[in-house]
């Protein structure tokens, strides 16, 4: 059965950190999931989830409950990952370019034995990763978890105007990489 | 009949397009008459399924990811509480020099009182 996650939020507010202990079970895999697509890789997105629960813990108080949890957590989640992410490309010379090939370092993630649709979700996922991090943060976060420009904008720390021509990028590169035309086809393989 | 706008001015404007972003009336015009353009936008509407399907999609994160994120969480409630207790003594130590003042200025008051009562005693006999 599904847990009550409104009457959790509630009793957590109230200070009961066994019903915040809950609500980190009931949400943790999902959370993981958009700091590993936001972040690209197993370390950062754990370290964000670790992060992103300390200051939803922290701040619990300050959440009103006029939107779900989940999307309150995400956004927590989304701005952990803006930090890491800053800090990364702060601390990192060797920025991926676009042409890079990356190599997956999760252990079940064999294509060749997972069914269609799988692998038509790893060919995206993969093509998520390939992304710079900029373009990558606002894509998933519109795109995949259907946040609004504005939250975008302002977990990400940028203005409504940058996020929305990150986005335009991320989706052109994206769909010339995953859908191309016929000639884009062509393109590529010269 | 086709209009004068290219498609790459059009190519540009169609990521917006396909999330529902209000087209002019030329560019709509140019899609309307233009494959090329119309398979592009195809593919854009392909790509946000794609992406969105993802949603669904939930990973398992490394074992001990839970345990640890929990363990975390302990710890800095612990930190809270210890925090809040010794800022709960700072308070009782604080307040208890507010009594002991407040105590010592009535107590100093008591006394000026009970001299001024005997001296007004005094002058009257």
């Amino acid at each position: 059965m599904a847990p009550d996650m409104a009457g959790l939020v509630t009793a957590a507010k109230d200070g009961d950190r066994q019903a915040f202990e809950e609500l980190v079970r009931a949400t943790h895999a999902d959370a993981y999931t958009l700091a590993y697509r936001l972040t690209g890789n197993e370390e950062d997105a754990s370290d964000v989830v670790q992060e992103a629960y300390l200051r939803a813990y922290k701040s619990l108080k300050r959440f009103r409950g006029d939107a779900q949890f989940s999307t309150w957590l995400y956004r927590i989640v989304a701005n952990c990952a803006a930090t890491a992410l800053g800090k990364r490309s702060r601390n990192r010379h060797d920025e991926l370019d676009d042409d890079a090939e990356l190599i997956d370092i999760r252990p079940d993630y064999d294509p060749d034995a997972q069914l269609d649709g799988t692998l038509e979700r790893e060919r995206v996922t993969e093509a998520l990763r390939e992304l710079p991090d900029g373009l990558r943060a606002v894509v998933v976060l519109r795109d995949v978890y259907d946040l609004p420009h504005e939250a975008i904008a302002n977990e990400l720390g940028i203005s409504e105007a940058a996020a929305k021509v990150r986005l335009h990028r991320a989706r052109r590169r994206l769909r010339e990489r995953l859908f191309p035309l016929r000639g884009e086809e062509a393109a590529r393989a010269v | 009949m086709r209009s004068d706008i290219t498609c790459e001015s059009v190519a540009e404007r169609l990521p917006n397009i396909v999330e529902g972003a209000k087209a002019d009336a030329t560019v709509t015009a140019h899609v309307e008459s233009c494959l090329r353009c119309q398979a592009e936008l195809v593919q854009y509407r392909k790509l946000l399924r794609s992406l969105h399907q993802l949603r669904t999609e939930v990973l398992e994160p490394a074992p001990g990811t839970l345990t640890s994120i929990l363990a975390n969480l302990e710890a800095a409630g612990e930190r809270g509480a210890i925090r809040s207790m010794l800022s709960g003594r700072r308070a009782a130590y604080v307040g208890g020099i507010a009594v002991a003042t407040a105590a010592a200025g009535a107590a100093g008051a008591l006394v000026l009182a009970s001299r001024a009562k005997r001296r007004g005693l005094r002058i009257a006999s």
